[in-house]
C-alpha cells in the first residue's frame, strides 16, 4: 500500500485501542489502554519500525513452494512426493510450473515468465529431472534456471544410507560447489587450426560468496570443518585466488577449523576412508567431479539429494539424475533422491519435525527391504513404495 | 615436426594429405620411440641412470632401491642429482634435465612444490615433464594378493596426456580480482597420446579403450580430444573404443570398477582418476608410474607423494618406488633383472605382517626391503653379501 494509505490506516487501528497520535514524531498519549491491547500496539509499532521484511516461515503457516516436475520420471516421482508430504501434514503448498525455454524480447532464451514470477514469490523450488534436447538451439535448462536465478552454490550432502549397501558404510560429508564459473566458464577459442583454448575464470567476489556460505552452512548445521579443495600448486593464481579467499573468510568463523588439500590426495584418501572429511568447498570443476564420485559411495545418484542456493534468497533443491525415458510412465522409478531433496528443503525452511519424520520413514522402508523399486534392488512399484512411506508417516503421528 | 614431415610426403604421394599424413605421422613419430639401437648411456654392459632423490619420502626410498639393486647385482649405474626445492633459480632442475637427456633414463622421487611462492615460479616437476616432452603417463593399477580392499582384482591401465591440457601454468590477472587460467588442448598432443593408449593396448592384449573427457560442457576442448581419439580407433579396428564423462567416471570407477580395461584422458582428469584408482588398490604407496617421451623415460610413484608427514620415519611404503625401478629394468631390456625382483616383491606383499602402515599393517621399510632380499638371495642368482 502506498505510504499515505498505510499511515491512515493504522490511525485508524490506534484510534480504535485509544492511542491517539497527533504527529508522526511525538510520542503517542494513551488515553485508555489494555495491557492486552498495549502488547498488541508495540507489536505493530515494531512491524513498522523495523526495515526487514517478516520471516517468510512462519511456523504455523502455509508455504508455497514452487514444484517443476520435470521430464520423463519427473511427474510421477513428483506426484510420490506430494503424497508423501500430503500424509506428513506438511505445511506445503504446491505451485507447479513448467520450464521449457521460450524465446523471448531480444532473441534470448529464457524460462517462462510465469515460472519465473512464482520462484521470485515463494522463493523455494523443487524440480525433477529435466531432459536436455541435443539439437533445439537453446542451452541446457539447468544452466538456464542458474543463470535466471544466480544460484551460485551447490550443495549435495552425502550420508551413508543403511539399507542401501554398498562398499563404504561410514559416509557423512557435504560437498558445495561454486556454480558459476571456473572452468565451466564456456569461454573457449580456437586459436589456430588445431589448437583450442579454454579459459578457466575465477574471480575474487564469487571465491568469497562460495566461501561464506560454505563456513554458514557449516556453523548453521553444527558441522566442525571445512576443507578447501584446489590445485594450487599447478594453477598458482587462479586456485591461489579461490584459497586466499577461503582463508580470509575462515578468518571470521574462528568456531569452524579450517583446512586446504589437495585435489588430487583428497581423491585418494576419499576412495580408502570417506569418513575424514566433513564439509568440502572447491570451484566448479573439481565440484562436478567430487560430488558424483561421493554420490557413488553412497549409491549413485538414484539416492543423492542436491540443493543449489542462488543470490536473494532464492533456493532450489533438485534430483540430480537423469530423465530415465525408458521407464517413464510405467510406475517404475524411484522417488528417493527427490524425496530426500525434498527434505532438505524442509530443513533449509526449518520445518525440522517434518523432515525428520519424512526421512526416518524413507530410511525405515529402505532398510526393510520388503518394497524396493528395481534399482534398490527389489521388483516393487514406486507407488507400493510410496504407499509404504506414507503409511510409515502416518503411524508416527 | 608435423610440418617437416608433412611437407616431406607431398611430393612422395604427389597430393594433399591433410588430416591424414598429420595422424600417419603422428604413427610415424613415436614409431621412432622404440629403441632399436642399443640405450644411450650403456657402456661396459652397464647402464647408467640419473637419480632425482626429491623431497619427502623419496631420498630414503631411493636409498633402498639403490642398496636393492646393489645387493641383486643389477648393472646399473646411478648419477644422482639433487633438486633443491626451495632455491628460486632453475639451475638445479636444468641441470637435472641435462642429465637425462644425456641417460636417457631416470628414476625420480617427488619435487615440492610450495605454491605460496610467485606464480613465475613453476613446479619443478611440471618443468622436467615439459621440457623433456615426457608426453604419456602410464599406470597400471593392478590389486595386489595380499593386501585387503574394498574391490578385488582390479586391472585398470590409465594413460593420461602429461603437458598439455591444465597444466599449462598459463595465467594472468586482466583485471584485479579476475583471474584466468588456460587449459591448452591441441590436435597433435591428443594424436600422440590416443596413438600411444592404442598401440599400447594392441601390445598388452588388452580388449578395450575408454577416452574420458567432459566435452558437453567444453564442447570445443575437450571435443578435439574426444575427435583424435575417435580417428584414431578407426586405425584400430580389433580395440573396442567408448567414451565417458569424467563425473560419471569416478561414480562408476568406486562402484562398478571392473567395466574398465584401457583409460586415456587429458591431463586433470587423468590426476583424478589415477589418484581414485591409486586408492582402489590400497594406496598411493602401491602403484607405480611411468612417463614416457618419444626419446626419453622417467619413472616414480603414480601418484607423486611427498609424504612429508612420513618422512624419515622408517614407515613408508617402497612397494611403489621399488615396482617403479623393476618398470625402468624393463626399459633397459633387463627383464629377468626385473622379474626377479618383482617376484620377490609380490611374495613379500603375501606376508600380513609385514605391511606399512598405510596398508594396514605394522612393518617397517627396512623390514620389507630386507624380506625382499632375502627372497632374492635364496632364489636368485649370485648376490652380494646383506
Amino acid at each position: 500500500m502506498a505510504g499515505n494509505a498505510w499511515r491512515s490506516t493504522l490511525l485508524k487501528l490506534l484510534a480504535r485501542c485509544g492511542v491517539r497520535i497527533s504527529d508522526a514524531s511525538s510520542a503517542p498519549e494513551i488515553c485508555e489502554t489494555t495491557p492486552l491491547i498495549l502488547h498488541q500496539v508495540s507489536r505493530v509499532m515494531g512491524a513498522i519500525k523495523t526495515q526487514s521484511p517478516q520471516p517468510r516461515t512462519f511456523s504455523r503457516g502455509i508455504q508455497t513452494v514452487t514444484l517443476i516436475p520435470g521430464d520423463g520420471i519427473g511427474p510421477e516421482i513428483s506426484t510420490a512426493v506430494m503424497k508423501i508430504f500430503e500424509a506428513a501434514k506438511a505445511p506445503i503448498q504446491w505451485e507447479e510450473r513448467n520450464v521449457t525455454a521460450i524465446k523471448g524480447p531480444g532473441g534470448r532464451w529464457m524460462i517462462p515468465p510465469e515460472a519465473k514470477e512464482s520462484m521470485d514469490k515463494s522463493k523455494i523450488g523443487l524440480k525433477g529431472p529435466l531432459k536436455t534436447p541435443i539439437a533445439a538451439g537453446h542451452p541446457s535448462m539447468n544452466l538456464l534456471l542458474r543463470k535466471t536465478f544466480d544460484l551460485y552454490a551447490n550443495v549435495r550432502p552425502c550420508v551413508s544410507i543403511e539399507g542401501y549397501k554398498t562398499p563404504y558404510t561410514d559416509v557423512d560429508l557435504v560437498t558445495i560447489r561454486e556454480n558459476t564459473e571456473g572452468e565451466y566458464s564456456g569461454i573457449e577459442h580456437l586459436i589456430v587450426d588445431g589448437v583450442v583454448q579454454s579459459i578457466k575464470l575465477i574471480t575474487e567476489e564469487a571465491s568469497r560468496r562460495i566461501a561464506e556460505y560454505a563456513f554458514e552452512y557449516a556453523r548453521n548445521n553444527q558441522r566442525a570443518s571445512v576443507t578447501a579443495v584446489h590445485k594450487a600448486n599447478i594453477m598458482r593464481m587462479s586456485d591461489g585466488l579461490f584459497l586466499r579467499k577461503c582463508r580470509e573468510v575462515a578468518e571470521n568463523y574462528k568456531d569452524v577449523k579450517f583446512t586446504e588439500m589437495y585435489l588430487d590426495t583428497v581423491c585418494l584418501n576419499m576412495v580408502q576412508d570417506p569418513s575424514q572429511f566433513d564439509v568440502l568447498v572447491m570451484p566448479n570443476l573439481y565440484g562436478d567431479i567430487l560430488s558424483d564420485l561421493c554420490a557413488g559411495l553412497i549409491g549413485g545418484l538414484g539416492v543423492t539429494p542436491s540443493g543449489n542456493i542462488g543470490a536473494n534468497g532464492v533456493a532450489i533443491f533438485e534430483s540430480v539424475h537423469g530423465t530415465a525415458p525408458d521407464i517413464a510412465g510405467k510406475d517404475l522409478a524411484n522417488p528417493t533422491a527427490l524425496l530426500l531433496s525434498a527434505v532438505m528443503m524442509l530443513r533449509h525452511m526449518g520445518l525440522h519435525g517434518h523432515a525428520n519424520k519424512i526421512e526416518t520413514a524413507c530410511f525405515d522402508t529402505i532398510r526393510e527391504k520388503k518394497v524396493l523399486t528395481k534399482d534398490l534392488g527389489g521388483n516393487s512399484k514406486c507407488s507400493e513404495f510410496t504407499a509404504d512411506i506414507c503409511r510409515r508417516v502416518q503411524d508416527m503421528d | 615436426m608435423m610440418a617437416t614431415l608433412t611437407k616431406a610426403f607431398k611430393p612422395i604421394l604427389g597430393r594433399q594429405l591433410g588430416n591424414t599424413a598429420k595422424v600417419f605421422g603422428a604413427a610415424v613419430n613415436s614409431q621412432r620411440g622404440k629403441p632399436t639401437y642399443p640405450p644411450p648411456a650403456k657402456y661396459g654392459g652397464r647402464h647408467t641412470v640419473t637419480l632425482i632423490p626429491g623431497d619427502g619420502i623419496g631420498p630414503e626410498l631411493l636409498n633402498h632401491v639403490r642398496e636393492l639393486f646393489r645387493f641383486s647385482c643389477v648393472p646399473v649405474d646411478f648419477e644422482v642429482v639433487h633438486v633443491n626445492s626451495a632455491s628460486t633459480s632453475e639451475d638445479d632442475i636444468n641441470n637435472a634435465i641435462m642429465a637425462i637427456r644425456r641417460n636417457g633414463v631416470a628414476l625420480k622421487g617427488n619435487v615440492e612444490t610450495n605454491h605460496t611462492m610467485p606464480p613465475n615460479h613453476k613446479s619443478r616437476n611440471n618443468l622436467l615433464r615439459t621440457s623433456l616432452d615426457l608426453y604419456a603417463n602410464m599406470m597400471h593399477c593392478q590389486s595386489l594378493p595380499g593386501v585387503q580392499t574394498r574391490h578385488k582384482n582390479i586391472d585398470i591401465i590409465i594413460i593420461r596426456e602429461n603437458t598439455e591440457g591444465e597444466y599449462s601454468s598459463l595465467e594472468h590477472e586482466s583485471v584485479s580480482g579476475v583471474v584466468e587460467s588456460l587449459k591448452i588442448i591441441t590436435r597433435n598432443n591428443s594424436l600422440r597420446i590416443a596413438d600411444y593408449a592404442f598401440r599400447l593396448a594392441r601390445d598388452k592384449g588388452r580388449r578395450r579403450v575408454t577416452a574420458v573427457h567432459k566435452a558437453n560442457i567444453m564442447k570445443l576442448g575437450d571435443g578435439l580430444f574426444l575427435q583424435c581419439c575417435k580417428e584414431v580407433a578407426s586405425g584400430y579396428p580389433d580395440i573396442e573404443f567408448d567414451s565417458m564423462i569424467v563425473d560419471n567416471t569416478t561414480m562408476q570407477l568406486v562402484s562398478k570398477p571392473h567395466q574398465f580395461d584401457v583409460m586415456v584422458m587429458p591431463n586433470l582428469y587423468g590426476n583424478v582418476v589415477s589418484n581414485v584408482c591409486a586408492g582402489l588398490v590400497g594406496g598411493p604407496g602401491l602403484v607405480p608410474g611411468a612417463n614416457y617421451g618419444r626419446d626419453y623415460a622417467v619413472f616414480e610413484t603414480a601418484t607423486r607423494n611427498t609424504g612429508k608427514s612420513i618422512s624419515n620415519r622408517n614407515i613408508a611404503n617402497p612397494t611403489a618406488m621399488l615396482l617403479a625401478s623393476c618398470l625402468m629394468l624393463d626399459h633397459l631390456k633387463l627383464h629377468d633383472y626385473a622379474n626377479m625382483i618383482r617376484g620377490a616383491i609380490l611374495t613379500t606383499m603375501n606376508e600380513t605382517r609385514l605391511h606399512t602402515v598405510d596398508i594396514g599393517g605394522q612393518g617397517t621399510t627396512s623390514e620389507v626391503v630386507q624380506s625382499i632380499m632375502r627372497i632374492i638371495q635364496s632364489g636368485g642368482p649370485l648376490t652380494t653379501e646383506i
